[in-house]
């Protein structure tokens, strides 16, 4: 539960948590056996048109929740349980805790429920005076322990067996050993005997049938099975947007919530209850069933046009799962208490802005939680978005509100560019890295050498090496981003190179300027749009064939923020955005797809070469075969590393914000390219060149780090 | 392969794959059988892997004490002749046979028997209708569940069951299970364990009943 006042705290936090070696290695074999165990429970499966159904669905329910819940309360009434409506948590917690008042209910077990979480539901009853037990293993671990869940589906995922041990020995009074199996055991009996004195028993639900008014309760552990039969009362306790209007919708959710949380096609059970049924020990033989509807702000988040996805959400945890923050942190300190990509969201909305300030500024965008997500929901944005409206609450930072005005003025940006190649001289030492740094960056910012920005910037340059085709088949403009404009022009030339030759006249536009991403980024929405303008101005796509970029992050940025950036802009910008974003290609799809270079233009050897897919490229763009064919086409030998799509920490501005995570996260990789024993690690983004490159300097690897077109260069006969 | 053969197949291969136990039946005699013998060869009290010997809080330890030490089989929602001809097979095997009065025996009984509405091959799910107290009862606080599978109702994938779980859920009160293997978490450590609320083991008969034949 992260509750750190301000970024310094949060800082702070997370570097004592980086330093829990049990946690870091339980998140890293968790975070690859995931990912293996996923892909395969939908092998053989169209996982992302069952997605796209889901979402669908999932947006029709939002659109009409209020009409769902009339449906689903009409039809409980006539069936007899009783439905209640909490407008806010407190309100729920108050309901639930008189339902125990008048049915006269002392001790309670519980299953799990992220909503009651979201409540504090056991704090509000326990202050009541009754007694609550959480029944699933996992979240009576933290109970004991007086902590939140650190995974919505595993929340006891940071603790050791041993630290589990020592828990049961306090609670049975009794020394107990520290074998899971056995552990288990105590915890089944110890347990067990919960049930029986329980009067009342508390559930969540993940689907609320409204034709029926069924409800649909996901386990493997059979515990909420108990917690519905064997005490007189149930209260299920359901946030609003689990409403879905019939079971087919939920048969539907079912194919992938099991899979996407943990991995299995099903979980051990699903139970599917409708009404009151029988229960003998109720004085009447009838069970008593309340369920308690949470708006808490789901009613006006389904209104919402931009945040109304969030309520997609099937609370399956994968998009913690991928994360690599996530994987370095665990969820005390990514999260408040909704967990992961979600979290950072769904805290803004329900446990507010404080607790949410700190949060929204730790993802690194890197696209894996969208990849995965059950729902199809757009996790990144969305919390860039939040960073967004938290500033506007809040007031922006000097320091972003400076970017913001830098970026604006491409004329003023680039002028400081170029200013600071002459600053930087005392520091770079005669190398293409700032060496030197003053000591207040020098502390965090040291785990990887940064470049020096480059003698001649490229649009200098173009004039020069611009180069003249007798045929034409293509026109293409260069769109080449700040980074291999003023510090890898090296990075373009190769690329001019490489493509020489095949009847395309290129173009560099010299009014574009920043993609507008580092602004996105921090939250500076106004900026984001003012920049996007200008470059789709400096560039008119209707004169181009493509748009061509070697920077995956301006790529992915191009293509698909552009659009949502400027959709509330006049018609014609809208047409243009989106001829724009049509035509922006990534340099490997372009020399594979389009000009589809093969062998005969490389040389047949070449050095033994791994890769790095960037995050923008594998998931912004869906580009994973080019680079990897165009590298083996080149006669490279090419060396596959584990986990290739995985982030290298960049991420742009937040490798400045967070540099403890960005180190962590950039160690990882460079590890796994030195099991790989290649010669070169190529990749396809300027921005991961310089933190991959940085990172191999600073540790002295002896790995050469190229932008692919570098490499392509090089291997062209 | 046939098509009904083929997802017979499939629902063996996804419930083993999940530690279920699965076997062929060709009458219920034999399922009986199976259970009864399934029952006596097994210890009493007996939480299989790690047993009886941790040690409880008193209270727990004083609800664990209450178990018989007799071997208990529980097999309610049975028809009358059914039943009887289970009974008369436990009988030799010395086997205490229940059919109700289940929450008597919340510390545990050996083993629950109970026959399945239907299956679901793509997940290796059996389907049960328990809305009835004692026959949830017993497919919860049994050590092992013994679920008779009759082929002809075996369905391939959940959808192919809507309509039939429809007219259940119109039919209030209804309380419908799917089970899929044993009860299971990987809470700690994420090391897989078997047997936390529910059943340490799950034992499924498939009966070839003659539509399946047809």
């Amino acid at each position: 539960m992260q509750e750190a006042k301000n970024l310094k705290e949060y800082r702070e936090k997370i570097h004592g948590t980086l330093e829990n070696d049990f946690l870091r290695s339980t998140l890293d074999n968790f975070a690859v056996a995931y990912r293996a165990g996923r892909a395969k429970a939908f092998a053989g499966m169209d996982e992302k048109a069952l997605i796209n159904e889901i979402a669908a669905a999932k947006d029709d329910s939002i659109s009409r929740m209020d009409q769902l819940f009339d449906e689903f309360k009409t039809k409980a009434e006539q069936i007899g349980i009783k439905v209640h409506l909490a407008h806010t948590a407190h309100e729920a917690n108050e309901i639930i805790a008189k339902i125990a008042a008048q049915n006269d209910c002392q001790k309670i077990v519980k299953s799990k429920s992220m909503t009651a979480e979201e409540t504090h539901l056991n704090h509000h009853l326990e202050k009541e005076g009754l007694k609550v037990t959480e029944t699933d293993l996992g979240e009576w671990i933290i109970q004991l322990r007086h902590e939140g869940p650190t995974h919505m589906v595993m929340p006891a995922i940071h603790l050791s067996r041993y630290q589990v041990a020592d828990l049961f020995t306090d609670v049975t009074k009794q020394k107990q050993e520290s074998e899971i199996e056995k552990l288990v055991k105590v915890a089944r009996r110890e347990l067990r005997q919960r049930y029986v004195e329980a009067d009342m028993g508390i559930s969540g639900a993940n689907f609320a049938i409204a034709d029926t008014a069924s409800l649909g309760i996901v386990t493997n552990e059979g515990n909420a099975r108990l917690v519905t039969t064997l005490p007189r009362v149930h209260v299920a306790m359901v946030g609003l947007d689990k409403l879905t209007p019939n079971l087919h919708d939920a048969l539907r959710m079912l194919q992938v919530l099991p899979r996407n949380a943990t991995g299995q096609t099903i979980t051990s059970y699903v139970s599917w209850i409708t009404g009151p049924s029988e229960c003998q020990s109720a004085e009447d033989g009838q069970k008593q069933m309340h369920i308690v509807f949470l708006d808490n702000g789901r009613r006006a988040l389904a209104k919402d046009d931009t945040f109304s996805e969030v309520l997609r959400c099937v609370r399956c945890g994968a998009c913690a799962n991928v994360c690599p923050v996530y994987r370095m942190l665990g969820g005390h300190d990514y999260g408040h208490v909704y967990i992961g990509a979600i979290g950072l969201i769904l805290t803004y909305f329900f446990h507010g802005r404080e607790y949410a300030k700190n949060l929204v500024q730790n993802c690194i965008n890197c696209q894996a939680c969208k990849e995965v997500c059950a729902a199809g929901i757009d996790l990144p944005s969305m919390i860039k978005e939040i960073h967004a409206q938290i500033l506007d609450e809040e007031g922006h930072p000097a320091s972003s509100t400076m970017l913001a005005k830098v970026l604006r003025n491409r004329k003023l940006f680039h002028g400081l560019l170029r200013s600071a190649r002459y600053a930087q001289r005392p520091v770079t030492g005669g190398t293409p890295y700032l060496r030197h740094l003053p000591q207040m960056f020098a502390k965090d910012h040291n785990f990887r050498a940064l470049p020096a920005i480059a003698k001649k910037p490229f649009r200098d340059q173009w004039e020069d090496i611009k180069p003249t085709e007798a045929k034409t088949r293509y026109k293409v403009a260069l769109f080449s981003g700040c980074v291999q404009d003023f510090v890898y022009p090296e990075q373009l030339k190769a690329a001019v190179d490489v493509i020489a030759g095949h009847g395309v006249e290129l173009d560099y536009p010299m009014d574009q300027s920043c993609c507008g991403l580092p602004v996105q980024m921090m939250g500076e929405k106004q900026a984001a749009k003012d920049v996007a303008m200008q470059n789709i101005t400096a560039m008119d796509p209707s004169e181009y064939d493509y748009i061509l970029t070697l920077c995956a992050s301006c790529a992915s940025h191009l293509k698909h923020n552009y659009p949502k950036l400027l959709k509330n802009e006049s018609a014609i910008s809208q047409v243009k955005v989106e001829q724009f974003a049509d035509r922006v290609i990534s340099f490997s799809s372009f020399i594979h797809d389009v000009l589809e270079l093969d062998e005969s233009e490389f040389k047949k050897q070449g050095k033994k070469t791994t890769y790095h897919a960037p995050c923008h490229l594998c998931r912004g763009m869906g580009v994973t075969e080019a680079p990897r064919e165009m590298i083996s086409r080149s006669g490279l030998d090419f060396a596959p590393a584990d986990e290739e799509q995985t982030c290298c920490g960049f991420g742009g501005t937040y490798s400045s914000k967070f540099p403890q995570l960005s180190r962590e996260i950039l160690n990882k990789k460079l590890d796994d390219f030195k099991k790989t024993g290649a010669e070169q690690l190529v990749t396809e983004c300027p921005g991961c060149v310089m933190q991959l490159r940085g990172g191999v300097d600073k540790r002295g690897d002896s790995i050469e780090v190229l932008h692919i077109a570098e490499a392509l260069a090089k291997q062209k006969l | 392969m046939t098509k009904k053969e083929k997802m017979v197949q499939t629902f063996r291969e996804k419930a083993e794959a999940v530690s279920a136990v699965v076997s062929d039946v060709t009458t219920m005699n034999e399922a009986y059988e199976y259970a009864a013998n399934l029952c006596a060869k097994k210890e009493a009290c007996q939480l299989l892997i790690s047993g009886c010997e941790a040690p409880l809080s008193p209270d727990a330890e004083d609800l664990c004490q209450l178990k018989e030490m007799q071997k208990i089989m529980a097999a309610p929602g049975m028809k009358k002749k059914d039943i009887n001809a289970l009974s008369k097979v436990c009988k030799e095997y010395e086997v205490s046979l229940i059919d109700k009065g289940l929450r008597h025996h919340l510390a545990g009984i050996d083993i629950g028997f109970t026959v399945c509405d239907y299956g679901i091959a793509d997940t290796g799910t059996l389907v049960l209708n328990s809305s009835n107290e004692e026959l949830r009862l017993a497919t919860m606080i049994s050590e092992i569940h013994v679920a008779v599978l009759p082929l002809s109702k075996l369905q391939a994938t959940s959808y192919d069951l809507e309509k039939e779980m429809g007219k259940w859920m119109n039919k209030p009160p209804n309380y419908t299970a799917f089970i899929t293997g044993a009860s299971r978490t990987a809470d700690i450590e994420r090391v897989l364990a078997l047997g936390v609320h529910g059943p340490l083991e799950l034992h499924i008969l498939l009966l070839e009943d003659s539509n399946a034949r047809s």
